[in-house]
């Protein structure tokens, strides 16, 4: 018996319609969605109401949780409750930005390059290993070079980096669909190459391809964490969580919610993206599901 | 007049031996043919070529021309990819080997089925569910309604080779190929797909090229042969004359092997008292 089945129970007791695994994966789904969408629901409020204003630096320095401060305040003596609202959007528009940019450039990339002619497949190829071998920090300091570096700079070095690994998944992916039996026979009844795509290819890829870009996601955060600590992301008031743990490292051990709070929030977002991203590929993908 | 001629066909891949070479067939309007040889002999290449459909890298030279009423002769070998996914479906279709492989995974059946009608014939909306509904039901599958809904894997294997039977023949084509189409089923319901697949062919006078390494089987469904060995035409004829006469060594060894496993269901009949 797995653990799964040891957790939720004997499937067949009261002839329930779904199977234990069914159950477990509308759990995921479902756990996944609270996660993000207290998350998402952060950020709404956000652009509303605040504690306090973002750049209000009266309280005093690095104080415990209490009152008026309820997670206490920073080194600077702004709020950290206010700081952590507004890094939930950033860290939402971080991940959700770069996810769009890099998700739209890479599958259309990694489409053509799928059906591509072996020579141009080759340099294509080619060209993407470069751009992945490529230091997104490096591709980030580019781009913030060009314009001066906000979150939308940000976003646009992430989103870049991730095409280029989300493209290489796609080309093989394709590859690996039109290899398949079933679009040749869908060929012999007439389907064109652009109806072979969006009703063959795009689907079947799809599942796999999902839970990559929650993958991509999660790291999307991350990775802006990483570049506005540089002082490549987001600049001043705008709290990332990035920038937050990295500067509270110093005052752990004095104000330890600094650290944690940020911390647990990154971890939260991740998870949660990553969950729901499991669970929709069981809704795209039938075969994954058992027959009820 | 024929539907379908073959003349001097020859295939190759980039690099190496011809697959198949000098391959020459007609198939008359209504006719019914049978290509038989061993696996690897170049069946299902000949049947994608007839379609267009060579796997990229291969290379056809020769001629294989359809020519289907009302819609003009066509020189497939060398045609653009336009003129040919006219042709398809409509002059002539595939039903394949393995019915599990051959259909979306992720595509309900209905999906599936509404596909090539909803192209070829225009068909929309409650049109377009009666047509998958009646399609569903002239290859006797019962309980249309359930296995439109149902993902392939959902559905057994025969009734998965009767969806794809329902596939091809949806816009009635003058031409069905049907390459090896019983080899993956189980032997029970192997006769029984063979029968509907005869019984449809008869009903809407299309033309068959049927494809199987099984002679026997062949010779029950076709009225001319043609074997094919290593992408060689060895034999061809009329099947009577191709079984009581053949005159290549390939060609007797198939019939003997034939008639050699005939004798011993034959003997099995007879000690079993035929129950089985
Ligand atoms: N995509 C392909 N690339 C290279 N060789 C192929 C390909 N498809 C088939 N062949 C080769 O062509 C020959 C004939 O194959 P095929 O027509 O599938 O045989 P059959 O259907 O008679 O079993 C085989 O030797 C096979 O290895
Ligand atoms: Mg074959």
């Amino acid at each position: 018996m797995s653990v799964e089945q040891a957790v939720i129970g004997a499937p067949e007791e009261d002839g329930a319609k779904t199977t234990p695994r069914h159950v477990s994966r509308s759990v995921t789904l479902t756990i996944g969605c609270v996660l993000v969408g207290v998350i998402v629901l952060v950020a709404v409020v956000s652009l509303f109401w605040v504690p306090f204003a973002p750049e209000d630096t009266s309280g005093r320095r690095l104080m415990p949780p209490g009152l008026p401060h309820l997670l206490g305040t920073d080194k600077l003596g702004r709020d950290l409750l206010t700081q952590l609202m507004i890094g939930a959007r950033i860290a939402l528009a971080a991940g959700a930005g770069s996810v769009l940019l890099g998700g739209v450039i890479g599958i259309a990339a990694g489409l053509a390059a799928g059906f591509a002619t072996r020579w141009l497949d080759d340099v294509v190829s080619a060209l993407l290993d470069i751009l992945i071998a490529f230091p997104t920090l490096l591709l980030a300091m580019l781009v913030a070079a060009t314009q001066a570096a906000s979150l939308t700079s940000a976003i646009v070095a992430i989103g870049l980096a991730m095409s280029a690994i989300v493209a290489r998944l796609t080309r093989v992916l394709v590859k690996r669909v039109l290899a398949q039996d079933f679009i040749t026979a869908s060929r012999t009844s007439g389907t064109s190459w652009p109806r072979v795509v969006i009703e063959h290819v795009l689907p079947n890829i799809w599942p796999t391809l999902s839970v990559n870009l929650a993958l991509q996601f999660g790291l999307a955060v991350l990775a802006e964490a990483s570049l506005s600590y540089l002082g490549l992301g987001a600049p001043p008031p705008n709290a990332s969580w990035g920038r937050m743990l990295q500067e509270a490292q110093a005052s752990v051990f004095i104000a330890p919610v600094g650290v944690i709070a940020p911390g647990v929030l990154i971890v939260v977002l991740v998870i949660g993206v990553n969950l729901i991203a499991d669970g929709f590929r069981d809704v795209a993908d039938p075969t994954r599901r058992r027959r009820r | 007049m024929s539907l379908l001629e073959v003349a001097g066909l020859r295939v190759r891949p980039g690099d190496g031996r011809d697959l198949i070479s000098d391959l020459s067939f007609t198939v008359d309007a209504g006719g019914r043919f049978g290509l038989i040889g061993e696996s690897g002999s170049g069946k299902s290449l000949t049947a994608l070529t007839i379609m267009g459909l060579l796997p990229p890298g291969m290379t056809a030279s020769g001629s294989v021309t359809l020519d289907v009423p009302g819609m003009g002769r066509t020189e497939i070998v060398g045609a653009g990819e336009r003129r040919l996914n006219r042709l398809r479906g409509r002059a002539a279709s595939v039903v394949f080997q393995e019915p599990l492989t051959a259909l979306d995974p992720l595509m309900r059946i209905g999906h599936q089925v509404a596909g090539p009608l909803r192209r070829i014939q225009g068909l929309r909306g409650r049109a377009l569910r009666e047509a998958v509904t009646a399609a569903l039901e002239e290859v006797r599958l019962a309980e249309p309604g359930r296995i439109a809904k149902a993902y392939p894997h959902e559905i057994s294997g025969g009734q998965r080779q009767r969806v794809a039977i329902a596939m091809a023949i949806a816009c009635r084509p003058a031409l069905l190929i049907a390459d090896e189409p019983t080899t993956a089923l189980d032997v029970t319901v192997q006769a029984e797909v063979l029968a509907l697949l005869d019984g449809l062919v008869s009903a809407h006078s299309m033309a068959l090229l049927f494809i199987s390494h099984d002679l026997a089987v062949v010779s029950g469904i076709t009225d001319h042969v043609l074997i094919l060995k290593d992408g060689v035409a060895v034999e061809s004829g009329a099947v009577l004359d191709v079984v009581n006469g053949p005159r290549h060594p390939y060609a007797r060894e198939l019939v003997d092997s034939a008639r050699e496993l005939d004798a011993a269901l034959d003997g099995l009949n007879a000690t079993d008292g035929g129950t089985r």
